[in-house]
């Protein structure tokens, strides 16, 4: 069976020409388990206009890139996506399909790995091969991240996963990095794409982009008001963070939804994640447990949030904040 | 509109707690509850159905107890409700449980005779946590899929969908039928009231086995999944951080923001 199967692939996300960060962090943990295999790692890129990404793929690790552009491929949709990525794994036969975890590529994922009758294991945040078997070892959070479960997919190829964005880091771009493009010819009719993109609202003024950010300052049910969150974006502001809040204050109506955490929300893992006035429930720590430095401020000494942080202050975060700024002002100064 | 809403019954994730010595999940005690992200998609379905008229029919696959799940959705608003089970469908994956539960949809169209227009799924279930079924059912049916929904509406026999996406969201459409996953609504699931709980008591619950799905049971269970789950483990919650209490706010600010800044972590 697995003879004819060669090579480990990561799907990079485009869309409008861009790509999306998670695909190019996706092969740094790749190209190791690549190595350890001893076989090609190969980016897979289909959008409109994206050769720069296939050639970025190629400098942040791959050995070659598989490209597909075409109109049909400026907006994700998933009838093109799933037709275009099916179509190239049936011709070139990969042992092993990465895709990142986003919105788009859980959508894409499933679609993908039915029509090829294989696995797919699901939001992944950690990636091994089995010494024993060979196979890739997928790791991934359960039961709201109470329990984790590595799983593998023995008797079916290709073996596939979608992995959490901000998970890995990417690996250090290398400029000179040369490798060849595969171009493809693949192309989806309109009729065949049954899905509408009708309009893309932006909810918000600024680019919320809470999985790419380096710290995040949150708040919760605890700041008490859309005019409240002042407070905490000035904390973000003078850190250079990025702010986020919990579903409480999105039900609210304080915060829109794309600034959420959780796990009817984003997943999260910035280098710093200060929750202020947000009490921990499991759902919104199964969106950001991966931080690597948790900061909690909150009124009440018994709140689960302290259990996951790091670094905690009990008390009322309209005074803390305040003095914390002050304090971390005169540091820097 | 005839509307099939698939719902799991989970183990409320609120209340699992970790076995401090054996390091498990325990799983006694904890009450099961309809899928939350389920009871968001048997509410779409029950709001469209006011809106436009027709059915809306409940299925979930799962032990015995499952039927508890299904009786709750009778009370807050499903007209029907069928219960999928046996023991060829055991430790099945999302590819296996979505391939049992697109012979289901055929199953109870023929039961109801009628197709149905619009299938609804709760974006992810909350023990399992992988959101695949919904896709891989669309994918076995060949039918258009919208994820991510946080509203919907049928109009002159398109669905108009809200998709949850980076800064906002997408407006999108698609022909019915379609299969659709749903993460919230801009309103809460009704509650039952004393009145539907008792009328949802009497209502039959039929149960689907293997034979009347007329199943290939080589492709369900943990023969048909190709994903195997080879190990858990439960990962170490407590942090032992650092708490500053009892101190005046400006001290205990000045002291984080000392001790962060000579980490270098800020
Ligand atoms: C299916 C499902 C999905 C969900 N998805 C998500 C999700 O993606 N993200 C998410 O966040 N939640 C999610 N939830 C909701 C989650 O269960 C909690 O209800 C929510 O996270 C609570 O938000 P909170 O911590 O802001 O509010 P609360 O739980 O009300 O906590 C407020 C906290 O603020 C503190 N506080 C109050 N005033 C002050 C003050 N002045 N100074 C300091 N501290 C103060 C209080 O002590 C308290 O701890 C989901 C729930 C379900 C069922
Ligand atoms: C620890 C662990 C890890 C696992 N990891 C994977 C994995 O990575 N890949 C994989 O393929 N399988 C995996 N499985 C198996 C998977 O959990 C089961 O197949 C499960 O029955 C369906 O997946 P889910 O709970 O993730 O549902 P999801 O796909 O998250 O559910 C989405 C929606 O589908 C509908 N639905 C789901 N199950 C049912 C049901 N029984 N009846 C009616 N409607 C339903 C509901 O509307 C639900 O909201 C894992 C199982 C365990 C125990």
């Amino acid at each position: 069976m697995s003879e004819a199967y060669q090579n480990i692939w990561v799907f990079v996300e485009t869309e409008c020409g861009k790509a999306k960060n998670v695909g190019f962090e996706l092969l740094n943990p790749a190209r190791e388990l690549a190595d350890k295999k001893g076989c090609k790692l190969v980016a897979v890129v289909i959008g409109k206009d994206v050769e720069h990404v296939a050639k970025d793929a190629i400098c942040y690790g791959a050995d070659s890139a598989i490209l597909v552009e075409g109109d049909e491929y400026e907006y994700y949709s998933t009838d093109a996506f799933a037709t275009a990525l099916f179509e190239l794994i049936q011709k070139h036969k990969p042992e092993t399909v990465i895709i990142g975890a986003t919105n788009n590529g859980r959508d894409m994922g499933p679609r993908v790995s039915c029509r090829l009758k294989t696995g797919l294991t699901a939001d992944c945040t950690a990636l091994d091969i089995d010494e024993e078997t060979g196979c890739i070892a997928w790791t991934r959070p359960t039961f709201g991240g109470n329990l984790m479960a590595t799983i593998e997919c023995p008797e079916c190829r290709p073996q596939m996963g979608t992995v959490r964005p901000a998970v890995f880091k990417k690996a250090p771009y290398q400029a000179d990095k040369t490798g060849e493009i595969i171009r493809e010819d693949i192309h989806v009719a309109a009729d065949a794409i049954r899905t509408k993109l009708v309009e893309r609202v932006k909810e918000v003024a600024e680019a919320v982009n809470l999985e790419e950010a380096d710290i995040i300052v949150s708040g919760g049910r605890g700041v008490g008001s859309a005019e409240g969150f002042a407070t905490i974006r000035e904390l973000a502001d003078l850190l250079g963070a990025t702010v986020g809040c919990s579903r409480a204050v999105v039900d609210a109506g304080w915060m829109p939804h794309a600034h959420q955490v959780g796990q009817s929300g984003k997943t999260v893992a910035p280098k710093v994640y200060i929750a202020c006035g947000i009490s921990g429930a499991i759902q919104h720590v199964a969106g950001m447990s991966g931080s690597d430095t948790i900061i909690a401020i909150n009124k009440d000494e018994e709140a689960p949030i302290f259990e996951v942080a790091d670094y905690g202050i009990v008390g009322n975060l309209f005074d803390v904040i305040p003095a914390f700024i002050e304090a971390y002002k005169k540091i820097k100064a | 509109m005839n509307i099939l809403v698939c719902v799991k019954q989970v183990p409320d994730t609120n209340e699992i707690k970790i076995d401090p010595e054996t390091h498990t999940l325990v799983r006694a005690g904890v009450p099961s509850i309809v899928n939350p992200f389920d009871t968001y998609a048997l509410e779409a379905g029950v709001q469209i159905k006011e809106a436009v008229g027709g059915k809306v029919v409940v299925v979930s696959m799962g032990p015995e107890q499952a039927a508890d799940a299904l009786k709750t959705c009778l009370s807050v608003g499903a007209d029907a409700a069928y219960l999928v089970s046996g023991r060829e469908f055991g430790g099945s994956d999302t590819l296996a449980t979505s391939f049992i539960l697109s012979h289901v949809v055929k199953a109870v169209e023929e039961k109801e005779g009628a197709p149905f227009d619009l299938i609804l799924c709760g974006k992810q279930a909350v023990d399992g946590d992988t959101a695949q079924v919904g896709p891989e059912l669309a994918e076995h049916l060949g039918l258009p899929q919208i994820t991510y929904a946080m509203d919907l509406t049928v109009e002159d026999g398109a669905i108009q969908v809200k998709r949850e996406c980076d800064e906002g969201y997408d407006l999108m459409t698609t022909s019915l039928p379609a299969v659709v996953t749903v993460v919230k609504l801009p309103t809460e699931p009704r509650y039952p009231t004393i009145r539907s709980k008792m009328a949802a008591k009497k209502k039959p619950i039929p149960v689907l086995t293997a034979e009347d799905l007329k199943i290939d049971v080589a492709r369900c269970g943990l023969k048909g999944s190709p994903t195997k789950v080879k190990s858990t483990y439960t990962p170490s919650r407590e942090k032992n951080g650092m708490k500053i209490a009892g101190l005046p706010a400006d001290e205990a600010a000045a002291q984080l923001a000392t001790l962060l800044t000579d980490a270098k972590i800020l």
